[in-house]
């Protein structure tokens, strides 16, 4: 068990023919995902290292059953190319196009509630479980298989994370990026409600950055609902207010939005607060002895 | 990115969003023309800089007749305009608007925005104009009227509605109010604006309803679609190491009084960074996200931005090489150090793939590289130099 993606994942790849979505597609494949299908419109007919194109999602989704999107189209087109794999009825939307304007994000959520679709990211790196099927850009080598759930705002931050649980003999049930963006598809809240279930996960990392209010919520929500022990991480203590931080959705705005609230109310959830970066894996094995044992 | 206030009420102008009459000015000569083109007095000169609480910080200022208008300009133009948005060290003044002074009846608030959190574009009304709205909404929640808008549906004449009764206004001033409100939905949607704020909107006392500030940011993202917009950016307001970071796209925001240069892959880890290095004693100096990938270009250039910046110590450089592989990292960052030449001790932390073989190529180039086993040993070294 794991959340989301298994072997039987299948994979469609919007933008496969492109620079990115060609190398992440071949590294996606050569780890043991089912990639079945991509979509560039008027490429229909080629194929990329014996992978089908297509058209339209919809002529894909019909040909090939594929039952998730990896979304690499560049972000003036994004947004269209989401709502094109929600209306195919998609089950599963990975974007990893980072720079989708924040308008042409609020359309896509709006759309999406009203759908059965679930979109992960934009500007994410994915989604892992490991040994079993990688939808997304992060190194499938340096995951293990195991109990620990991870969620997290950042890429390389969620690297740094796995890695470090990883010298504490620790492997990862499934490993979710939800992106960097101020709106984006999954919150923290849907990840942690679907680990809660998963009998696989037994233990929850939750690294946050500044920026709104999804940490707090998340904090609110484990209070009440997560029995698993959570360590959080929240990154940008030392960051200015009203800066944009790389990421679209890292800006404290006046007041709110701040390393420390976040830190406080995620304590206050009983969430085992990781302050020091270096100290995550050593914190997370001690927090998660029993857990895992 | 930011606009300053005579810019976004030209668009305002163009949007049918009723403004005060009145030009930017960047001499006394010009502000004294805009002035006599007013025709009567008292005129306001207001500091042009792209920060909050111009007022407060003596930036804004009425003018009863032309010597005062000669007088004033002469004294803002120039000023070091110092307010709670611009930190200590403030803003240079080198523009102003001038525009004719109104008889203010009441002072309202009313801004627009996409909301984060309820993926809605959202009005926010109230009738405590002038105050800072993070004010009212701590210390009188109830004063502040918020409308939620679905972008799928757009605006409707309701939503309107909500906003003029809830800040109690009725009749012409109603009308009035509700057709400045529904141009300004479309302002903020069709321009992709992360924030349009009125404060003040003023009702005057011959019964008109303009909107006596502007403030528009526009969603950087979003900036591709709008030429027009970037015709305004002032690289006057901008710090110059940023400018020259931004020509390679690199994400470089300087955090004045640092001492500890840092170049980081991924804008997550790269605030971790900042955060470490502040947690081991000293201060980061800059925030650079060289990105996931990061190129050997983008690792030169990032460098040779931080070794500009003459605060700077020691540089932490910390990358976690996932499909780049940290040996070709590690000949980009020699390459880079060459190329740039480095006077200051840099720390390396790198982890992933062929990390061996990339602490090799640092450790055997002869450059004064010092390489760290992982996050804790960086920050500990790091600090061991700001303290020597």
């Amino acid at each position: 068990m794991s959340i989301w993606v298994d072997r039987n994942t299948r994979l469609l790849v919007q933008g496969i023919t492109g620079r990115e979505g060609q190398f992440h597609t071949v590294n996606c494949k050569n780890y043991g995902t089912s990639v079945v299908a991509g979509v560039t419109p008027g490429k229909g007919g080629q194929n990329v290292e014996g992978i089908p194109v297509f058209n339209t999602v919809a002529k894909a989704v019909r040909e090939t059953g594929a039952n998730a999107a990896m979304v690499f189209v560049p972000p003036p087109f994004c947004g269209d190319a989401i709502l094109e794999s929600i209306d195919a009825g998609l089950p599963l939307i990975v974007a990893i196009t980072e720079g989708i304007p924040v308008m042409d994000m609020l359309r896509v959520k709006n759309y999406l509630k009203k759908s059965s679709s679930r979109l992960i990211g934009p500007n994410c790196p994915g989604i892992i479980t490991p040994g079993q099927c990688k939808i997304g850009i992060q190194p499938g080598h340096i995951h293990s298989p195991g109990h620990v759930g991870i969620v997290s705002r950042s890429g390389t931050l969620t690297y740094e994370a796995v890695h470090q649980i990883q010298q504490f003999g620790m492997g990862q049930s499934t490993v979710v990026g939800i992106g960097g963006d101020p709106v984006n598809g999954t919150s923290f809240i849907d990840c942690l409600s679907a680990f809660q279930a998963d009998p696989e996960t037994r233990a929850i990392i939750m690294v946050g950055e500044i920026g709104g209010s999804a940490e707090e919520e998340a904090a609110d929500f484990v209070k009440e609902y997560v029995t698993k022990p959570v360590v959080g991480f929240i990154a940008g203590l030392t960051a200015p207010p009203g800066r944009r931080m790389g990421h679209a959705g890292a800006i404290i705005s006046g007041s709110s939005g701040t390393a420390s609230g976040k830190i406080a109310a995620m304590r206050q959830a009983g969430i085992t607060i990781v302050e020091n970066l270096g100290e995550m894996g050593a914190i997370a094995k001690k927090a998660f002895a029993k857990a895992l044992s | 990115m930011k606009i300053h206030e005579f810019q976004a009420k030209e668009l305002f102008r163009k949007s049918g969003i009723p403004v005060p009459r009145g030009e930017a000015a960047f001499s006394v000569e010009e502000a004294q023309r805009a002035a006599a083109a007013l025709g009567n007095f008292p005129v306001v000169i207001k500091a042009q800089i792209h920060a909050g609480g111009r007022g407060k910080g003596g930036g804004v200022k009425l003018a009863a007749n032309a010597e005062e208008v000669k007088q004033l300009a002469s004294s803002i133009l120039g000023m070091t305009l110092v307010t709670h948005q611009t930190g200590p060290e403030g803003r240079l003044v080198k523009k102003l608007l001038v525009e004719e002074g109104l008889p203010i009846e009441k002072e309202l608030y009313l801004s627009v925005l996409p909301d984060r959190g309820a993926a809605k574009i959202v009005f926010m009304a109230s009738e405590a104009g002038g105050m800072d709205i993070e004010e009212v909404a701590a210390k009188t929640p109830e004063k502040l009227i918020k409308v939620f808008i679905d972008p799928l549906i757009g605006m409707k004449g309701y939503h309107a509605n909500e906003l003029a009764f809830g800040l109690n206004l009725s009749g012409d001033l109603a009308k009035q109010f509700s057709a400045m409100a529904m141009k300004l939905y479309r302002l903020c949607v069709d321009y992709d604006c992360s924030l349009v704020e009125i404060n003040p909107l003023i009702l005057t006392k011959d019964g008109r309803v303009i909107a006596l500030d502007a403030k528009i940011n526009f969603d950087d993202n979003a900036l591709y679609r709008h030429k027009d917009i970037l015709e305004y950016r002032d690289l006057d307001e901008e710090d110059p190491f940023e400018v020259e970071a931004s020509k390679f796209e690199l994400n470089y925001i300087r955090m004045p009084g640092g001492n500890i240069g840092n170049m980081v892959n991924g804008a997550g880890l790269a605030m971790a960074t900042m955060d470490i290095i502040q947690q081991a004693g000293a201060a980061p100096a800059n925030f650079l996200d060289v990105g996931g990938g990061a190129s050997a270009e983008q690792v030169e250039n990032g460098f040779r931005i931080i070794l500009a910046d003459p605060s700077v110590k020691g540089v932490l450089i910390n990358i976690f090489g996932g499909i780049l592989r940290c040996d070709r990292l590690a000949n980009g960052v020699v390459e880079a150090a060459n190329k740039v030449g480095i006077k200051v001790p840099v720390v390396i932390r790198m982890e992933g793939t062929n990390v061996e073989e990339g602490r090799r190529i640092l450790n055997e180039s002869g450059l004064n590289l010092i390489t760290a086993k992982d996050v804790s040993d960086a920050a500990q070294k790091i600090a061991a130099i700001v303290k020597a």
